[in-house]
């Protein structure tokens, strides 16, 4: 970086900036208006290079449109408000194909070529666990928003986080005891074959017992399946929910083929919203969904006790009140996950702020800056709701939304607490070298 | 559920993937047949009918079989029409070389996929079956469009045999596909042949995509399945045979959905594609195909 | 492949061994890093080439080799702990053997069979790394750590996550696949295996055995596919089922048919040419597919033959 020196300065001026930011922002969630917050001397230092690896083509090319979008919206709001430490923050996006192999060629690009300060955004898990591996050889730090237990797992090294969105496993633990206690007592799973749903399937039991609820059956349907109802008889007779956690394209052909099946006669159904990302709940055939319960991250539909960071978010991200793009009402967001992309450049913008981050020199202290934060407060900068960080294994726990489909709609009729998701953690990447 | 209605529901299952594959492969069989070429795109081929029939079926108002019926007949000939571009643009300047063709089909896979990706999106979209019907049994309910999409497939069956075995075309095509060389003597126009066999080949994959979008969405990624079984299908049956094409189909169809009665879904496609395969070995020509001469 | 004077192909593929090395201290830290990428893909597509370009046998299943080697050295690594050495010989040998059992089942068949049957081959194993995700990590895959991918060799240790080191390495493996085919095309096997391409049936009469000559093509084949998953694996860190997916198989079909099919420096082309035209066409748009394939299209239009094969047809005609 070529003004070191004159930066130090820089950064102690916006410290006091951040301090009156943050009383501003308490107060009124105001902070997100374009130009309230506006420093000159911010200008003055190079951008931060933020590289943002996104699905743009493959099978992750919806979820990918909308991480951009909200992306582009945080990184908008912060420049806005006079950016990280008074500098600007820049996007620089490349495509991974939502291929692994990809991923890490462009974590690569992005620390060689771009010379990027972080690698951030990745959804899919395969392409983060591809992608990990270059992030710490090169000494990156690579924020995923990807809800996966892989991070928390402490399977992958020092320079992976996950700060924005909660992992599968502390979701799944903590939709556990409203299950048993409103759905029913006797569960069966349908889930897909593969890592996504063997999270469900590894958790959710014991999870249940814990509650004096039971799984009867698991049914794994294999990930190029393209029709389900030959898998429907498998389904206990006496089963009271069907939880169900299937993804990809096929997600609308296996609730139509459920309704096809069951008629007006079914069983309870509880599903992760993942399955309906980006599709409109009112397409056809899915009317079988109503009265249904969903996990959401951060609900798809404006709900009346919204808060204001909640509205401010969805303002500036442009998604109207029944989640789709303002202006376009077919174009339905991934509103359950994206949000986690905005979170997550405010917690880096956190780190980055406490680290005193000049440049990629400061890439290890940026690390230690992130594994040091305890807590993030409900607001502008984080609307879905409060969260814990714990820094050992980089991993947040907040809040999740249990939503029930009613009149073409989500509606939140449980949120659950923080502490119901905790879990003892399996490892510690503190003690890896940096 | 007991094991007979179990059984019953694979066999519907495994028969509507056998009606849509038996159309698609049909296609992939034609132009390999005739043509001797590998087309990588023939699976994009089937995704664009899916995603015009989305396209037709939107722009449409009134009831939705009105939609279904115009993209029924208007997007497998605007994908016959591509097809047919395709071919003449680059295929025949390419002489039909088997390795070129693949390299070629395989641009024309990506350039279509990106287009579907730029101009429909990345979302699965569905498109309003023309009737909404269920047919209650006993043990369960089934979907009365799934029935009629086998009843359509075997009908669109038919008249392609008459076709290929009852029309001057069919004769024509038949012959070049039998001697390239004499047909060229005997006065047939091999080109024009080769560009209506491609175009045609790629119009049944279309039909048999705005068959099926009503039970699975249109999707840009959709095509590859369709293109792999639809391979291991053409070859199975033996190439050319109109016959074992659809043979093969069903096994294929019924072999899917059946043996995942008995094991683990994944475990399932493991040991048929295993048995599917053991039987190519021991019977390289296929179950129809004469040995090559 | 007429009168070549050995001297002068030696001359050239050493030449381009030479230029490779010399690469590593000029090109810029990204480039540095993407031909260790493309030079351990490229000794896959050598390997597809062995089979595919010489004896002419289209196979769709390479990405079972590939993977082979890539989760034999990973999964070695992962789970025993293994060093780097033995994980690689052990990549190598799970190639070979597969090569083996799929070579005598599906060289019974020939032609389009023989596509079909090594793609539907390749889809079980495919289908068992998801089955057996308990040790294979599945479609996530796993990460083998930094720590795990040290070369101790008595005092002195390699660190393949090291930039240079990985060229090195990534080099030191591509000559000696290259140097390894050279001589096996030059040597009477070779000679064999293009005869056996040329007519089968003729060299059978003139008293050659072409099962066995073409059933230790697919071994070899087989072998130096696994061994660059294998180095892949311990390069890079990662192992994962989409290695092994049907895409895997149509790669180095792609990039022996850009470089030209039975040359010895075509597979290096044409996947440096992929990996280039990809990675600059997607700096400047989102729609790069579209560039991709209609690069592929004009290349194939105006280079039939791949691009060395052209080369060789129009202008060097003792290229090996």
């Amino acid at each position: 970086m070529a003004d070191k020196n004159g930066f130090f300065d820089l950064s102690k001026s916006t410290l006091s900036r951040r301090t009156a930011l943050r009383g501003i922002a308490a107060g009124a969630g105001l902070a997100l208006a374009p130009g309230f917050v506006r420093y000159s001397q911010a200008q003055s230092s190079a951008p931060i290079k933020i590289g943002f690896q996104s699905h743009r083509t493959g099978i992750g090319a919806a979820y990918g449109r909308w991480y951009e979008k909200t992306s582009a919206a945080a990184v908008k709001a912060i420049n806005d408000a006079g950016g990280i430490g008074g500098r600007k923050v820049e996007l620089v996006i490349e495509d991974d194909g939502t291929d692994p192999a990809r991923g890490a060629e462009v974590v690569g690009k992005f620390a060689k070529q771009h010379k990027t300060d972080i690698v951030f955004g990745t959804l899919f898990s395969h392409v983060v666990i591809g992608s990990a591996p270059a992030a710490g050889e090169n000494k990156i730090p690579y924020f995923v928003v990807s809800e996966g237990h892989h991070v928390a797992s402490t399977k992958l090294n020092r320079y992976v986080f996950q700060p924005g969105i909660t992992d599968v496993k502390s979701q799944i633990q903590s939709m556990a005891p409203w299950i048993a206690a409103n759905a029913g007592k006797k569960v069966t799973q349908i889930f897909p074959d593969f890592a996504f749903g063997y999270d469900h399937r590894d958790y959710l039991p014991a999870a249940l017992k814990a509650q004096g609820a039971e799984v009867i059956a698991q049914i794994a349907i294999p990930p190029t399946e393209s029709s389900f109802t030959k898998y429907f008889p498998q389904i206990p007779a006496e089963t009271e929910v069907i939880y169900h956690v299937m993804v990809g394209p096929a997600v609308l052909t296996f609730v139509k083929e459920l309704g096809e099946f069951y008629g007006s006669q079914r069983p309870q159904l509880f599903g992760f919203i993942d399955s309906l990302e980006a599709v409109d709940i009112n397409s056809p055939g899915l009317e079988f969904l109503d009265g249904s319960h969903f996990w959401e991250g951060s609900p798809r539909y404006a709900q009346p006790d919204d808060s204001a960071a909640q509205k401010a978010y969805r303002a500036a991200v442009g998604i109207d009140d029944n989640g789709a793009a303002v202006g376009d009402p077919k174009d339905v967001s991934t509103a359950a996950h994206m949000f986690g992309c905005w979170e997550t450049l405010y917690v880096v913008k956190k780190a980055m702020e406490d680290a005193g981050y000049k440049g990629p020199e400061d890439r290890a202290k940026l690390v230690e800056a992130t594994e040091a934060l305890k807590e993030f407060a409900e607001g502008p900068e984080h609307p879905q709701g409060p969260k814990t960080f714990n820094g050992k294994i980089h991993q947040c726990f907040g809040i999740q939304n249990i939503s029930k489909v009613e009149g073409g709609k989500l509606k939140v009729v449980h949120k659950t607490k923080i502490e119901d998701g905790l879990y003892e953690p399996e490892g510690d990447y503190t003690t890896q070298a940096l | 559920m007991h094991f007979g209605p179990h059984l019953l529901l694979a066999a519907l299952e495994g028969l509507v993937t056998s009606a849509v594959l038996a159309l698609t492969a049909l296609g992939l069989s034609l132009v390999f047949g005739v043509m001797r070429i590998v087309n990588v795109a023939h699976g994009e081929f089937f995704m664009l009918g899916a995603v015009l029939a989305w396209a037709i079926s939107t722009a449409i108002s009134g009831h939705p079989a009105i939609g279904f019926v115009a993209a029924l007949v208007i997007a497998p000939l605007l994908v016959g029409l591509v097809a047919f571009l395709a071919e003449w643009l680059v295929l025949r300047r390419l002489n039909y070389n088997p390795e070129g063709t693949i390299v070629a089909t395989i641009g024309m896979l990506y350039i279509i996929q990106q287009l579907a990706l730029t101009f429909y999106g990345p979302e699965a979209r569905p498109v309003e079956p023309p009737f909404n019907y269920r047919i209650l049994l006993p043990w369960f309910g089934y979907s009365g469009y799934k029935l009629s999409v086998i009843a359509a497939s075997a009908v669109l069956l038919v008249i392609t045999w008459l076709v290929l075995t009852r029309t001057k075309i069919g004769l024509i095509m038949r012959a070049t596909q039998y001697d390239r060389e004499t047909a060229q003597a005997f006065g047939i126009p091999v080109e024009r042949v080769y560009a209506g066999v491609f175009a045609i080949g790629a119009m049944l994959a279309a039909i048999a995509a705005v068959l099926i979008v009503p039970i699975s969405q249109a999707h840009y990624l959709m095509g590859q399945d369709p293109l792999l079984l639809s391979f291991i299908v053409v070859i199975i049956g033996g190439l050319g045979s109109l016959r074992g094409t659809v043979v093969a189909a069903i096994l294929i169809g019924l072999s899917d959905g059946i043996v995942s009665v008995f094991f683990s879904p994944t475990l399932a496609k493991i040991i048929a594609t295993l048995v599917v395969a053991m039987v190519l070995v021991f019977r390289p020509q296929g179950l129809f195909g004469t040995t090559p001469r | 492949m007429k009168d070549a004077s050995p001297a002068k192909t030696y001359a050239l593929h050493l030449g381009v061994i030479a230029l490779l090395f010399a690469l590593n201290f000029v090109l810029p830290d990204y480039h540095q890093g993407l031909f260790a990428r493309i030079m351990a893909l490229a000794v896959f597509a050598m390997g597809y080439n062995l089979l595919f370009g010489y004896v002419g046998l289209l196979s769709l299943g390479h990405a079972m080799f590939f993977s082979a080697g890539l989760y034999g050295a990973g999964l070695t690594v992962y789970h025993l702990g293994w060093g780097v050495p033995e994980a690689f010989v052990a990549g190598v040998a799970c190639g070979a053997l597969f090569a083996l059992a799929i070579g005598l089942l599906a060289l019974r068949t020939s032609g389009v069979a023989f596509m079909i049957v090594t793609m539907m081959f390749a889809q079980v194993f495919y289908l068992l790394i998801l089955y057996f995700a308990a040790w294979t990590g599945g479609d996530q895959g796993l990460v083998i750590q930094q720590s795990s991918r040290i070369i101790t060799i008595g005092g002195a240790s390699l660190d393949l996550t090291n930039p240079t080191v990985r060229y090195m390495s990534a080099l030191a493996l591509f000559s000696v696949v290259l140097l390894i085919t050279l001589a096996v095309v030059r040597s009477r096997f070779g000679r064999v295996l293009v005869a056996i391409r040329e007519n089968e049936e003729r060299t059978k009469m003139l008293g050659y055995d072409t099962v066995a000559n073409k059933l230790a093509a697919v071994i070899a084949s087989g072998a130096i596919c696994a061994a660059s998953g294998a180095a892949y694996a311990l390069l890079f860190g990662y192992i994962g089922s989409s290695f092994a997916s049907v895409q895997y198989s149509i790669l180095p079909l792609l990039w022996v048919l850009l470089g030209g099919a039975a040359t010895i420096l075509g597979p290096l082309i044409g996947t440096l040419f992929m990996y280039y035209v990809t990675d600059i066409t997607s700096g400047f748009t989102s729609a790069y597919l579209l560039i991709v394939g209609v690069a592929l299209i004009l290349l194939v239009l105006f280079f039939p033959k791949g691009v060395l094969g052209s080369v060789r047809q129009r202008w060097l005609g003792w290229l090996p």
